[in-house]
């Protein structure tokens, strides 16, 4: 009983992460346009961030300083935020390929530093010992007041995200998006409007990485994938629905639901075909993300066009 | 100085000839297509591992290889783009870079699945480098160089010289132009294609004599190809080949001890100069040096 | 019989339809020209009977034979030939290889237009392997053109040539567009330069918000005081 709690605890928190990193990439994607494929490099200094701020010292990385949780996470979110700025200065006054590409070379580099700056990351060894909140209340109660801890975190980001959305800031960001020239007509500077929304993203991505560090009370370059923490919150926003925050949520615990089932199928599967189970499931979806794209480009429940202000 | 010329620069023009061949198939795709394909790394492990399965199935030489590499890579850069990317066309760019991406990740699952994520390689036994007086240089080394050249060369004569490569560079130029003019533009996507992932299967057979096959292979020189295709002005692949050789020699070249012995860059970082290479670029150059398509 | 017959034209970008139900007729080896002000659908009539732009409602007859909505790309092979207002030449090729893109669908033709074309232009021989991209505006307009030409079409349809020329440009322009018609070809221009278009053309069409308003030949029209005063600016 206490294990089936644990385990249901685990795969929501890990929900309600990808929850997190699926509002900010729907800041800068759904609302803005921005196609960020580096979402690992803004998790990777969140979560780096807020481990050195908060482990015991270590002479294995720089620090860590002991910080409580709640004053590590907004700087975790500001060194998001901070990577995503001069990222999105150089790249989004050009074309929108280009951000893509110099976000794809951020979370390389992020990975490069990562893995051989020992006295920062430690390196391969990475930062063990990230305290996670509420563990003294022992099992299971900590595990479900993290996941708490977790689901407001995502619910305060989602109603950022929506003030976002139908605020005249994001009634502009969408304007950029579908015609940026009329936008411009009017008076509006995009690659400002944009930045905003890119760094508004990046600082979500920030928090949520701060989040996962906490969460596995380890952080190391193992545990920054490229699949699974950029091309699956991808997957989760197009298939909940792009331009909508209730479909990033949507999505992201739909996709997580269905990546964790399989993984757990695969698992059943003995020895050697588990592994390969696992590459199925990483061809499937890549075809998932193909067939939405194809048959159901609005995703679950696509964008609703706020009501003009009566 | 001789330790400079066989330790670093022969080994940045090789890599640099292989980002070349992989930054100029890039950049026709962009050129024509007008998308940021991020499956052309995928398309090189592809090429990579189709000659390894004609290297160990009929015990020929990687070089040997090269037919088998171009011949399985084509038709996949075909039906991606019959199963996904035609029919995206009418999307936002946008869309269909993200569907590449998506294309990439289903290539690469099947590598995996297949060949499984150790590391293989096409050698068996070790040949001794020639010795062209002091200069020592590695017989993959050469070929490799040959290789490139020609291939250039092929894809020079192509777009300069034949009615199918100027029907090519009209696309890149000016689309809608091209169609008024008759141009059959599905016929030169799939030239398109075909051209580009000739060039990555070549890369990335290249690639993997000069290191060792790994699923992650062609992703891994991804953003490098990027880079390149960027610094000589995206859509145009003379650039992008250009571009790349520079960037090849700048990775090699970082890590000569230029100033009191110690290398300017350290070793791991190596691949980070596509990126700082990609970020001047971006902002001295955007267009490339040589003014990209508009 | 017609050359080029379009009836009841419907059609625009996206959701909004700029021509509403014009009409065009243009009778072998004449120069017919489209005038109207800003808006009116002039350009979007043009790039719909060259395949641009899809026609939700209306037919284009153009020798005999129905293209309405069919593929750019079939167009040239038929002898019609279309020089749009902007991005009208290939900036990377060189002026020879822009005009033997207009012989792509023929290639065997390519000889015999380049010479062709450069006795009507002379001005390109001397740049031929120049960079379009690198030409000024007449000389761009002039490549334009001599591409067009080059496969001997039965209808060149100009959108705005002289848009943006000096004067000696826009008088050369016009003369060569006579020649072009005298050597047999049909003209059909769009023209913000109304007055000396129409004085060159056989018959003028007024297009405005996506409808015909009048139609006449082109003396005809530079004549009439309501028309000069409403679309020629007095």
């Amino acid at each position: 009983m206490e294990a089936a709690a644990l385990y249901v605890a685990t795969m929501l928190t890990l929900a309600g992460i990808y929850a997190a990193l699926a509002v900010g990439l729907n800041l800068q994607w759904g609302l803005t346009g921005l196609m960020n494929f580096g979402g690992l490099g803004f998790v990777a200094v969140g979560a780096y961030t807020s481990a050195i701020l908060t482990a015991g010292e270590s002479a294995q990385h720089l620090g860590g300083f002991g910080w409580p949780w709640w004053a590590a996470w907004p700087l975790a979110a500001a060194a998001g935020a901070l990577l995503a700025l001069p990222i999105g200065a150089i790249s989004l006054r050009l074309r929108a390929d280009y951000l893509a590409i110099a976000t794809l070379g951020v979370a390389e580099i992020l990975r490069l530093a990562v893995r051989n700056e020992d006295w920062l990351t430690g390196g391969p060894l990475g930062v063990p010992g990230i305290p996670r909140p509420f563990e003294a209340f022992g099992q299971p109660w900590g595990q479900l007041a993290y996941l708490a801890l977790v689901a407001a975190m995502v619910a305060a980001l989602f109603a950022l995200a929506q003030a976002t959305a139908h605020s005249p800031f994001g009634r502009t960001l969408r304007a950029i998006r579908d015609d940026e020239e009329a936008a411009k007509a009017a008076g509006k500077n995009p690659a400002a409007f944009r930045l905003q929304a890119f760094v508004l993203g990046a600082a979500c991505m920030g928090l949520a990485g701060a989040m996962l560090a906490h969460f596995f009370k380890f952080m190391g370059p193992d545990a920054l994938d490229p699949v699974t923490t950029t091309f699956l919150v991808w997957v989760m926003l197009i298939a909940g629905g792009s331009g909508n925050n209730f479909g990033a949520v949507l999505g992201a615990v739909a996709v997580w639901a269905v990546w964790a089932a399989t993984d757990w199928l695969a698992a059943q599967l003995p020895g050697e075909l588990a592994t390969r189970a696992a590459y199925v499931r990483l061809f499937l979806i890549g075809l998932a993300l193909q067939l939405i794209l194809l048959y159901r480009p609005q995703g679950l429940i696509g964008e609703r066009p706020p009501r003009p202000p009566a | 100085m001789l330790e400079f010329v066989n330790f670093y620069l022969i080994p940045g023009l090789v890599l640099g000839a292989i980002y070349a061949i992989a930054a100029a198939g890039l950049s026709l795709v962009y050129g024509v297509m007008r998308f940021a394909n991020f499956a052309h790394g995928d398309l090189m492990t592809w090429g990579a591992y189709a000659a390894l399965v004609a290297v160990t199935g009929l015990g020929i030489s990687p070089w040997a290889a090269l037919p088998v590499a171009v011949a399985a890579t084509v038709p996949v850069a075909w039906a991606v783009d019959a199963a996904f990317y035609a029919r995206l066309r009418r999307a936002a760019p946008a869309v269909l870079l993200i569907s590449s991406f998506g294309a990439a990740l289903m290539m690469r699952a099947v590598v995996y699945f297949v060949f499984g994520p150790t590391p293989w390689t096409y050698a068996r036994g070790v040949t001794p480098p020639l010795m062209l007086g002091a200069v020592r240089i590695q017989q993959r080394h050469l070929l490799i160089l040959a290789g490139a050249a020609l291939a250039a060369l092929a894809l020079h004569l192509l777009l300069a010289r034949t009615r199918a490569g100027r029907a090519m560079r009209a696309m890149a130029d000016e689309p809608d132009l091209a169609r008024v003019t008759g141009v059959p533009v599905r016929g030169v996507i799939r030239l398109t294609w075909a051209v580009a992932a000739a060039l990555a299967a070549i890369a990335g057979v290249f690639l993997a004599i000069d290191t060792e096959l790994t699923p992650l292979l062609g992703f891994h020189v991804l953003l490098a190809a990027f880079a390149a295709a960027i610094l000589g002005g995206i859509g145009r692949p003379w650039g992008a080949a250009l571009g790349g050789l520079v960037l090849g020699l700048a990775e090699e070249l970082a890590t000569y001890p230029f100033i009191a012995g110690a290398p300017l860059l350290e070793p791991a970082y190596k691949t980070g100069v596509a990126f700082a290479v990609l970020v001047l670029a971006l902002i001295f150059r955007p267009r490339g040096l040589f003014g990209g398509i508009g | 019989m017609s050359l080029l017959e379009v009836r009841g034209a419907v059609g625009g970008y996206g959701e909004a339809d700029i021509l509403h139900g014009a009409d065009l007729t243009v009778a072998a080896g004449q120069v017919v020209v489209v005038i109207g002000p800003n808006g009116a659908g002039k350009s979007t009539l043009l790039k719909a009977v060259a395949g641009l732009v899809p026609l939700r409602a209306g037919r284009v007859v153009f020798d005999g034979s129905d293209i309405t909505n069919r593929p750019a790309e079939e167009l040239v092979g038929r002898g019609l030939a279309y020089v749009p207002q902007e991005r009208n030449v290939f900036p990377s090729l060189t002026v020879e290889e822009n005009l033997a893109m207009g012989a792509f669908v023929r290639p065997s033709a390519t000889a015999a237009g380049l010479e062709r074309v450069y006795a009507l232009l002379p001005d390109l021989l001397p740049r031929r392997r120049v960079p379009a991209g690198s030409l000024s505006g007449g000389q761009r307009q002039m490549l334009a053109i001599g591409r067009a030409l080059m496969l001997e079409p039965r209808l060149v349809m100009l959108d705005e040539p002289t848009a943006g020329l000096s004067p000696r440009f826009c008088a050369m322009i016009f003369g060569k567009i006579r020649e072009i018609a005298a050597s047999g070809a049909a003209v059909l221009m769009v023209e913000q330069n109304a007055r000396p278009a129409l004085a060159v053309a056989d018959r003028g069409v007024v297009l405005a918000m996506g409808r015909n308003r009048a139609e006449d030949t082109g003396a005809a029209l530079l004549a009439n005081p309501e028309i000069g005063r409403l679309f020629l600016g007095g």
